[in-house]
C-alpha cells in the first residue's frame, strides 16, 4: 500500500510530459535536418515520381499533382516553418523580455502605459493584425517573420512584466539594492535567472503559436512565397486534391500537428518543473 | 564615551494605498550609539518594518532627516528562504557584496568568503551549495555572512530569528551575539519577541501605531513600563510564558 503510494509519487514526479515533448521535438528537428539533408528527392524536383503516386518506399508519402516528393517538400517546408518560427520566436522574447522587465521592474506609470499598449494588441489576433500589416509590406518569408515577431513582443512581456514585478519586491532582490546593485545588475543577475523556468514555458508555447501563425498565414497565400516551401502552402494547394490524393493533405497537415504537439508538450512539462520548483521553495 | 552613529530626528513616513496617503510613522527620533545593541518592540504593522526600511533607504516618501555617521548599513532579513537568491550558491551569494564594490581580486574574494563563513560557523562544504539545500538556520548564517562580508559597523535585523525553530533560534542569536562583540557591530534589533530582547539588548524602543511609545534601557522598560501599551506588552508576554 504504502510501496505503491511512493511508487505513485514518484512516477508523478518524473515529469513525462517534458520528456516526451523533449524527445518529439529533438526527435522532429533531427528528422528535418536530416532529412533535408539525405533523402534523395529534393522539394523542387518536377517529375521525382508520377503525378499523385500514392506513398510507397521510394515517396513515402506519395507525390503530388507534378510529380514532386511529398515527403522531400514536408521536409523542406517543415524546416521553413521552423525557421519562421525561430526568428519570430526569437524577436518577440527578446522584445517582450526587455519590456516586460523594465515594465515590471520599474511599475508604475511605465508599467502602465506599457501594460494598456500591450492589452489593446492582444485584443487582436495577432494573425489578422498580420494580415493588415503584410498588406503594407508585401508577402515574403522575412516579412513574416518580423513582423509576426512583433505581434509576439505583447505576451512574451506580460510573462516577463508578472514574473519581474512578483520578484521586485523579495527580500534578496532589497538585499542585493542594500548592497548597492546597479538596477542592470539586479534585473540581469539577480531576477532573471528566477525568471528562466517559467519564462521558458512560454518560448515552447510561442513556437507552438509561430508554427501556427506561419502556416496560417502562407495558406492564406500571404506569407511564404513561391518557390520556398511552407507547410501552410502546402495545404492550400493540397485542397485542389484533396479526394483524389489525400495523403498530401493528411502528411501535410499531420507535419503540422506533430510540431504543435511537440512545442505544447515542451511547454506544458517545462511550465509543470517551474511551479514544482516554486512550490519546493515554498514549502521549504 | 561612545558617539551615535544614526540619528533619526522627527521623521514621519508615508505608505501609498491605491488613492489615499497613509501615514505609518509619526515623528519618530533616536538615536543608535557605536557598539550598541538597540530592540525596537511592536506588534506587526506597528510600523517597525517601514522604520527600518526608511534607514535603509529603501522607501522613498518620508519626511526628517536620517544621519548616518556609518557607511550604509546593511540588514538581516526575517524569512531566510525569501532572502536568498534561490539561484545563487552560497558562494556566490557571500561573495556578490565584492564583486559589486569592485577591487578585489578573485583570490582575495574567495579568501573573505571563507573566511566569513567560518565567523558564522559554515565550512567549505557548504560554498557550492544552493539555499534549498540549507536549513532554515543555515540560511539565516549565510544571510548575516552575506550582510557582514564588507564589514559594517551597522547592521539592522528584522526579526531575524522568528522564523526559525527555538534551538536553532538561540544558535542564531548566540552567533548575533558573538559577532557583536568581536566585531564591535551594532544592531538595531527588531523583534517582537520580548525575551528575545531582553536578553540581547541595552536600549529598547516600544512602538505602537508608528510612534515611539516608550524608550529607556531594558532595566528600566521592562521593569517599571510607563506607558499602558507597554505594559500590556509584557502581560502578555509574561502571561504565555
Amino acid at each position: 500500500m504504502q510501496n505503491a503510494e511512493l511508487r505513485a509519487r514518484a512516477m508523478r514526479r518524473r515529469n513525462f510530459t517534458l520528456i516526451i515533448g523533449l524527445v518529439l521535438t529533438a526527435g522532429l528537428l533531427l528528422v528535418v535536418v536530416g532529412g533535408n539533408l539525405l533523402w534523395p528527392f529534393g522539394a523542387a524536383e518536377i517529375g521525382a515520381g508520377g503525378r499523385l503516386d500514392s506513398p510507397s518506399l521510394t515517396h513515402l508519402f506519395g507525390t503530388d499533382h507534378v510529380g514532386r516528393d511529398v515527403f522531400a517538400r514536408v521536409l523542406d517546408g517543415a524546416g521553413t516553418t521552423l525557421l519562421v518560427a525561430l526568428g519570430t520566436v526569437l524577436i518577440g522574447s527578446l522584445g517582450g523580455l526587455l519590456v516586460g522587465a523594465v515594465a515590471g521592474y520599474f511599475g508604475g506609470w511605465l508599467d502602465e502605459i506599457v501594460m494598456r499598449i500591450s492589452d489593446g494588441l492582444t485584443a487582436f489576433p495577432s494573425v489578422l493584425l498580420a494580415l493588415v500589416a503584410m498588406s503594407f509590406t508585401g508577402a515574403g518569408m522575412w516579412n513574416v517573420v518580423w513582423i509576426l515577431g512583433l505581434l509576439f513582443i505583447p505576451s512574451f512581456a506580460r510573462v516577463a512584466r508578472g514574473e519581474f514585478a512578483r520578484c521586485r519586491n523579495l527580500d534578496y532582490v532589497k538585499r542585493a539594492r542594500l548592497i548597492g546593485a546597479s538596477h542592470l545588475r539586479i534585473m540581469w543577475v539577480h531576477i532573471l535567472p528566477n525568471t528562466l523556468p517559467v519564462f521558458l514555458s512560454t518560448v515552447a508555447i510561442g513556437f507552438n503559436n509561430a508554427v501556427l501563425a506561419e502556416a496560417s498565414m502562407s495558406f492564406l497565400g500571404l506569407g511564404v512565397q513561391q518557390p520556398q516551401v511552407s507547410l501552410g502552402r502546402m495545404l492550400a494547394d493540397s485542397q485542389g486534391y484533396l479526394f483524389n490524393a489525400p495523403w498530401v493533405a493528411i502528411s501535410t497537415g499531420a507535419a503540422v500537428v506533430l510540431l504543435v504537439l511537440a512545442f505544447s508538450l515542451l511547454s506544458d512539462g517545462l511550465q509543470r518543473k517551474g511551479l514544482r520548483r516554486i512550490r519546493f521553495l515554498r514549502k521549504t | 564615551m561612545s558617539r551615535a552613529i544614526l540619528e533619526v530626528e522627527n521623521l514621519n513616513a508615508f505608505y501609498r494605498d491605491g488613492r489615499t496617503r497613509r501615514q505609518v510613522l509619526h515623528g519618530v527620533r533616536f538615536e543608535l550609539m557605536e557598539g550598541e545593541i538597540l530592540g525596537l518592540v511592536g506588534e506587526s504593522g506597528s510600523g517597525k518594518s517601514t522604520l527600518a526600511r526608511v534607514i535603509l533607504g529603501l522607501e522613498p516618501d518620508y519626511t526628517g532627516t536620517v544621519v548616518h555617521h556609518t557607511e550604509r548599513p546593511q540588514m538581516v532579513f526575517q524569512d531566510p528562504g525569501g532572502s536568498l537568491n534561490p539561484r545563487m550558491t552560497v558562494r556566490r551569494t557571500v561573495e556578490e557584496p565584492l564583486i559589486i564594490a569592485g577591487g578585489y581580486s578573485r583570490a582575495e574574494r574567495a579568501e573573505m568568503v571563507r573566511e566569513m563563513l567560518g565567523l558564522v560557523g559554515l565550512d567549505e562544504r557548504y560554498l557550492e551549495r544552493l539555499p534549498a539545500a540549507l536549513s532554515g538556520g543555515q540560511r539565516q548564517r549565510v544571510s548575516i555572512a552575506a550582510a557582514l562580508i564588507r564589514r559594517p559597523q551597522f547592521v539592522i535585523a528584522d526579526e531575524p530569528v522568528s522564523a526559525l525553530d527555538a534551538t536553532v533560534q538561540a544558535q542564531v542569536l548566540d552567533l548575533l551575539w558573538d559577532l557583536h562583540r568581536q566585531l564591535g557591530l551594532s544592531y538595531l534589533l527588531i523583534s517582537h519577541d520580548l525575551a528575545v530582547v531582553e536578553e540581547m539588548c541595552g536600549r529598547v524602543m516600544i512602538m505602537q501605531g508608528g510612534r515611539i511609545v516608550e524608550a529607556g534601557t531594558v532595566e528600566e522598560v521592562f521593569d517599571a513600563p510607563e506607558h499602558a501599551y507597554t505594559k500590556q506588552l509584557l502581560r502578555a508576554s509574561r502571561g504565555s510564558c
